[in-house]
């Protein structure tokens, strides 16, 4: 197989934002999430978990509550404005002020007609979700101090609110308080210090739970108003609540970083159900913002950025993939563009870009070995994002000679200059088309420049030393209105690939500027699509992990991927749990194929037979160890290196050089602030 | 080997602007060595005690004065003496708080400096190169100041030394790039001058540093290009040729410092004790470029010997007060303690007896609660000042000399040699008599063997314990000790001779297990050896060495031989060597400490071997019980082994238990009684050797756990090959 020289790169400073809200629609499968930096990430668990969309933050966003109604996404923050989100253009679709200060929660009734928003000033708003926007209707009584949450009783009739020191039941349509619920304060704690009951629910018994910063969780009789039960499960906050479904589980967040599971069951035969602790789980690090209560699993998240998917064990069959932990904590997207001709990085954080040159070695070595680093990486250029807005996508052309970034609002191409002095000059007069752009990508020879945008069109603009115009619109024949996340184009210039959030894959020929075909669809999302250079066959890999291979001449899958589909992957490799997302190919030998996922990379050389379902699939050690000769028996198509670990991107340079871009999960964890402090044993 | 130990700040600086100096005009001794004056280039003086970290007083003058030397402490007047710009000398005490209300009188000329040392009068040097003494000077203040330099001729550096009873004050000059050297000696006045060597043309010491022993002044100075010279002047015969042209004075190249690139610009030598320079600015050999080094350097084998990493500027300055180094580097002035043991070539080759008790105990950074309380931390100098005093009154009453001495031990009988001997060992400095201690104990030693009759045994035990004698010196004195049976000189010269043979060992350990119980009770031996052995017996020290609260219970039935049955014991072990028994000491506790003291000796196996094989199979087999017993004794209280210096190691038992076994194995296998001893042993030895290979073990495991950890370690980037297969 051969030697690689890689570089490995760590000095990508990728910091995720914290975890502050989430909300699931378990009619969709999906689950909207919001961080601390305003972004809305929507992962879909029908498909792997996949994180197929992503809506970029903007300054001064900050998101505290997310809500679906139907299939449309609302989010609440304390700049005082509802938003809703378009879901196909990946952008903000309007905002609505309340009036009413800061929004602290959102909630919407089970019907999905009526939206209330708890606000700075005491008020709880009710508004109506009308075809294209949302309308205020009334305001409930207006109470002393903040709302800080909100809970509708599944019959739409009644209003929760958690509020400071006490929790609030209102009539939703008198708007007048029908209960108050006080809550006690902590223990020998100071007067002054008031209780904030950072989350309610309101279940259909008229059973209300609530979790406060004393470290309670509590079961109230929401028609009496009298308290049944409390837990104190924490000696911190108690930051969130989530109930399942069939409001048979119930889950509490608490700032130490655990889950605790309450379950409606009957301790002794025919006692009364009740609600009872039964698990705790410790995941996080810092404090769970975020939950929510999905049909088999438990899912958290908060300030220490990870996404973790709980499956629990009574729901799903043991020793399958369902019941394995998941812990996302990078975006399924690439946020690294390497420009392989000119040894560039550049790396796509929300608030700027970064563009560094990778180092030198003149030095050869074993393998194992470390070289000498003659010269070392350099950044050459950090460019400011102009505007609110968070960059949503970037590209760098191969030759390093063009940068293009995208914000809602916009696109900025960049002519940067990097030989001898580095300059860096905007290109002005863009096309106008060039305005919302969900992903952006250079032909190889940095001759075009492609942009997606709304209704998986696709735009090409063609580039020169002094202008760029505008040159042709590629449209599908399909008319999904699904927002474009990946794009390719081929290295020989003819061939340029996209596929949307529908699961289409869609060819185009750059020569006739029109359609050439669609690939068949697969039921999963391809999360990473790539074109041959010699062969011109489009690869991609899907959220299932699947692999296929489809001769754009021929118009078919090739006999590979036929091959590969007939025997079936290996099992280990269906079982990763995070998707591919970066595919390259070696020019030296056309049979390798290179991609990674956040834990390996790896090489598949089609022309050696694929693994048998019995044969070891990380066989890298075994055929170290082997002599010379007995190598070709025992290796197979799949050559996984995973001794790169938390990959953001796998590429091979023109001089056939690796590029890993890692990011330690311990160095995202070393920036975090210290968590509450917790008593260890014997400490 | 010196050493430098971690340091601490005493107190902050404010440097000038451009960092050019440290800020502090300069630091004095205040009434002992642990609390200094610190004067800034400023206006102000603070007292600091040292080990305390801690300022103790602060006095400034008004504002638009400067103080221009630094400020000195009078301990015979408790009074201060500073000078402010050049004329004004003012004397405050320590209870004044306002410098402005404290005496103060203006001189007709300006002031170098002001020099004090401990036990004279302070000195007033003025910059035309006049001294007064301040007293002479304060009667008449506006008195007329002769000029002794030419016009041009600047001072650079000044001290004032105290040898003996005459007082010195010494400056250097410059006068167009010549440096002259002017020792002035007070009472009767007198100035000699000395033209210093040139070194490469443009070269002008950089620090100066002086010290006065053996009549002669030392003079260390160090150039721009690292070398470092020493000058030596004698005190005695100077003012003889008074006004006469400056002589050249001679010098040694004691160092040559690695200097790097380029020359030292701000870098200072100071002499530490005879053998020792710490240098500081001047760049580590190993560590690189950088001039931010404190090192201390062996004169004597041009070693360095410690060597410490100031971070930050470095000014050139350089003070040390009894074992404490104060260095202004950055915007601190760090204490750094440090040690400069004896260097020898035995310390050097690692033959170095054990003894560590007065020579060298590690420097305690935290105060003893002891000083804080019961006043003043320098008995020694006191001592010191004090035996002078007593040797000088001696001097005058009896005026024996030791020449004298040496003719009487010759003849004189036992009692009047004691006490000659002793008035003369007080008199005397220890470093210089080592020859004369040698030659009183050969005579003592060879007279004691001529004459069966005479023997004094505390003389020689009092010349032992100068620790000047070792066993070549007089090769006799361990065997007469051992023939006159005085086994308490026995042990002290166990204790303090580095280089007795084998063959006198082994004939001590012979004389010592051959010892009746009886006899050795009446011995009286040195009592820290016997305490010691005493604790290892009774069963009670085991309060301290429990473990973990366990007790074993087997320990409470056997309770017997403490301080007196310790003969009547051993006898009944011979009689019954059971294996509950083995818990009480063979021997008697007098005979122990005897048989220790041969143990901790250091000695070579090969040559011990053939001496060993002589003793007798009885002697052979209580020996190694003894041997038995320490070595359970050892195993089972871990805590024995940190006991203290003077106390034996298991190491040292386990050899003596080779080399034992080694010598009488047959002897010992044919011995019936001896079986079960050799198997408690075997066992020991079995489960000794599975223990050991079970570290070894987890020493292979960790080794392989630290490679793999260096390989985790990657920086922010690297170039690796890998390969796939």
């Amino acid at each position: 197989m051969g030697e690689f020289k890689v570089h490995r790169v760590r000095f990508f400073d990728y910091m995720p934002s914290a975890i502050r809200t989430m909300a699931f629609n378990s009619r969709s499968e999906r689950l909207a999430l919001a961080r601390a930096d305003g972004a809305v990430e929507l992962f879909n668990f029908a498909d792997n978990y996949f994180q197929d969309k992503v809506i970029p933050g903007r300054e001064g966003r900050d998101t505290e509550a997310l809500c679906w109604v139907g299939r449309r996404l609302f989010s609440a923050g304390l700049n005082g404005e509802i938003t809703e989100y378009d879901l196909e253009k990946l952008r903000p679709r309007y905002t609505v002020a309340a009036f009413g200060g800061a929004i602290w929660t959102m909630s919407s009734n089970s019907q999905g007609s009526l939206l209330a928003v708890g606000c700075e000033d005491g008020t709880v708003k009710i508004f109506e979700v009308l075809e294209e926007t949302i309308r205020h209707q009334r305001n409930l009584a207006r109470q002393k101090g903040r709302i800080v949450s909100l809970s509708w009783h599944p019959s739409g009739t009644l209003i929760a609110a958690g509020m400071m020191d006490m929790i609030q039941i209102f009539d939703a349509e008198t708007g007048q308080a029908t209960h108050r619920l006080l809550v006690e304060k902590r223990l020998r704690a100071s007067k002054s210090v008031e209780v904030v009951v950072w989350s309610v629910v309101f279940l259909s018994d008229h059973t209300i739970v609530s979790g406060d910063s004393a470290g309670k969780v509590q079961m109230w009789d929401g028609s009496t108003g009298t308290l049944i039960r409390t837990y104190l499960v924490s000696k911190w906050d108690v930051l969130a609540l989530a109930v399942s479904q069939d409001e048979r589980s119930l889950v509490a967040g608490t700032s130490e970083g655990t889950v605790i599971q309450f379950q409606f069951l009957s301790t002794v035969d025919q006692q009364p159900e009740e609600w009872i602790r039964t698990r705790t789980f410790k995941n996080h690090s810092h404090d769970v913002r975020a939950l929510a209560h999905t049909e088999t699993a438990v899912v958290s998240g908060g300030m220490d950025v990870q996404l973790v998917v709980r499956p629990l064990l009574d729901k799903v069959e043991r020793n399958t993939q369902e019941a394995a932990l998941r812990k996302i904590a990078f975006p399924h997207r690439n946020l690294v563009c390497c420009a392989k001709k000119a040894g560039l990085l550049l790396f796509q954080f929300p608030e700027h870009l970064e563009v560094w040159r990778l180092g030198e070695s003149d030095g050869h070595g074993r393998p194992g070995d470390r070289l000498p680093v003659k010269r070392k990486p350099e950044k050459l250029i950090e460019l400011k994002r102009k505007g609110e807005d968070h960059i949503c996508c970037s590209a760098l052309s191969p030759c390093g000679g063009w940068i293009a970034y995208s914000t809602v609002s916009g696109v900025r191409l960049y002519r940067f200059q990097h030989n001898n002095n580095i300059r860096i000059s905007k290109v002005s007069r863009l096309p106008k088309v060039l305005c919302s752009v969900q992903q952006l990508c250079f032909s190889s020879d940095s001759s075009k420049l492609f942009a997606s945008t709304s209704h998986s069109s696709l735009i090409v603009v063609g580039l020169n030393q002094s202008e760029c115009k505008y040159l042709n619109t590629l449209k599908p024949k399909s008319d999904s209105r699904q927002p474009v996340h990946l794009l390719a184009a081929s290295d020989d210039g003819r061939w340029l690939a996209a596929a949307n959030t529908d699961c289409e894959i869609h060819v185009y020929n750059l020569e006739k500027m029109k359609i050439h075909c669609s690939v068949p669809i697969h039921s999963s999302c391809p999360t990473a699509i790539a074109i041959h250079p010699v062969t011109s066959s489009l690869v991609a890999v899907h959220a299932d992990q699947q692999i296929f291979e489809y001769s754009l001449e021929l118009k078919e899958y090739t006999e590979w991927s036929r091959k590969l589909q007939k025997q079936g992957l290996h099992s280990l490799w269906l079982e990763r749990d995070t998707p591919v997302t970066h595919i390259t190919f070696n020019p030296r030998n056309p049979a390798h194929i290179v991609l990674h996922d956040a834990f390996m990379f790896c090489i598949i050389d089609q022309s050696l037979p694929l693994p048998e379902a019995k044969a070891v699939l990380y066989n890298q050690m075994t055929l170290r160890s082997l002599p010379e000769s007995d190598r070709p028996r025992h290796s197979h198509a799949f050559k996984i290196c995973k001794s790169f670990q938390h990959l953001m991107c796998v590429s091979l340079l023109d001089d056939h050089s690796l590029v890993a871009v890692e990011r330690p999960l311990q160095d995202i964890m070393c920036q975090l602030p210290p968590p509450v402090r917790q008593k260890k044993f014997a400490t | 080997m010196a050493a430098l130990y971690e340091g601490y700040t005493l107190c902050g600086l404010v440097p000038s602007q451009n960092l050019a100096n440290s800020g502090i005009r300069g630091i004095e001794e205040e009434r002992d060595s642990d609390h200094v004056l610190v004067t800034d280039s400023g206006r102000s003086v603070t007292l600091h005690k040292v080990s305390d970290q801690r300022a103790l007083g602060s006095w400034t003058v008004k504002q638009g004065q400067t103080l221009t030397c630094p400020a000195v402490y009078n301990p015979q007047t408790k009074e201060y003496v500073a000078v402010c710009d050049n004329k004004v000398i003012r004397i405050w005490k320590e209870h004044d708080v306002v410098l402005d209300k404290a005496f103060k009188a203006t001189v007709s000329a300006d002031v170098s400096r002001v020099l004090c040392v401990h036990g004279a009068e302070p000195v007033v040097l003025f910059q035309r190169g006049a001294v007064r003494l301040l007293d002479s000077l304060l009667s008449a203040p506006q008195q007329p100041i002769e000029e002794v330099l030419h016009q041009d001729e600047v001072i650079r550096w000044s001290i004032s030394v105290m040898a003996e009873t005459q007082q010195f004050v010494m400056f250097t000059t410059e006068q167009k790039g010549d440096h002259f050297l002017y020792l002035q000696r007070l009472n009767p006045n007198t100035l000699q001058s000395y033209r210093l060597e040139k070194e490469e043309p443009g070269l002008s010491p950089l620090s100066f540093s002086a010290s006065y022993r053996d009549k002669h002044i030392r003079l260390l100075y160090l150039y721009p290009n690292g070398c470092v010279y020493q000058s030596v002047v004698s005190v005695q015969g100077l003012g003889a040729d008074e006004g006469a042209q400056a002589v050249p004075l001679p010098r040694k190249l004691l160092l040559t410092l690695p200097v790097g690139e380029g020359r030292l610009e701000t870098a200072s030598a100071l002499l530490l004790d005879e053998a020792h320079v710490a240098v500081v600015g001047v760049p580590h050999p190993s560590a690189g470029a950088g001039n931010d080094f404190l090192c201390i350097w062996n004169t004597n084998f041009q070693t360095l010997q410690a060597g410490k990493e100031m971070g930050g500027k470095i000014y050139g300055q350089l003070w040390t007060y009894s074992n404490k180094l104060l260095i202004p580097h950055a915007k601190t002035l760090s204490v750094i303690p440090y040690e400069c043991p004896k260097s020898s070539l035995a310390s050097a080759l690692g033959k170095l007896r054990q003894i560590q008790t007065e020579e060298s105990k590690p420097l305690l950074m935290v105060p003893s609660w002891n000083n804080i309380l019961h006043g003043e931390a320098q008995p020694s100098k006191a001592m010191e000042t004090r035996r002078t005093k007593t040797s000088r009154k001696t001097l005058s009453t009896s005026t024996l000399s030791a020449e004298q001495v040496l003719e009487l031990v010759k003849t004189a009988p036992a009692e009047e040699v004691q006490t000659e001997v002793e008035g003369l060992l007080s008199r005397l400095d220890m470093q210089i008599t080592q020859p004369l201690i040698a030659q009183l104990a050969s005579t003592l030693v060879s007279r004691s063997l001529a004459d069966a009759a005479f023997y004094s045994s505390s003389t020689l035990a009092q010349l032992v314990h100068t620790q000047c004698l070792c066993h070549s010196v007089c090769p006799d004195l361990v065997l007469l000790a051992l023939e006159r049976k005085d086994y308490f000189l026995c042990q002290l010269c166990l204790q303090f001779f580095p280089d007795i043979p084998e063959v006198v060992t082994c004939a001590c350990l012979k004389a010592f297990i051959s010892i009746p119980d009886v006899d050795a009770e009446k011995v009286t031996l040195d009592p820290d050896s016997v305490v010691f052995m005493e604790t290892i017996m009774s069963r009670d020290s085991g309060q301290g060495g429990l473990q973990n609260g366990f007790s074993p219970t087997f320990m409470e039935g056997d309770h017997s031989d403490t301080l007196s049955g310790g003969g009547a014991q051993s006898r009944e072990d011979e009689k019954t060597p059971t294996p509950p028994a083995e818990l009480t000491c063979p021997v008697g506790l007098n005979k122990a400490v005897l048989l220790n003291e041969v143990l901790k000796r250091a000695c070579n196996d090969n040559f011990l071997l053939p001496h060993l094989k002589d003793l007798s199979s009885q002697h052979v087999f209580l020996f190694l019980q003894y041997l038995h017993f320490l070595y359970q004794k050892y195993s089972q209280e871990p805590s024995r082994q940190t006991h203290g210096v003077k106390s034996l190691n298991l190491n040292q038992i386990m050899d003596w238990v080779c080399l034992v076994l080694d010598a009488h194995f047959t002897v010992l296998v044919m011995t019936p009684k001896a079986k079960s001893l050799l198997h408690n042993l075997y066992s020991f030895v079995k489960s000794q050797v599975r223990l050991v290979s079970e570290l070894g073990k987890i020493e292979g495991s960790l080794q392989q756990l630290n490679k793999m950890k260096s390989n985790k370690d990657i920086g922010q980037y690297s170039i690796e090959v890998i390969e796939l297969f």
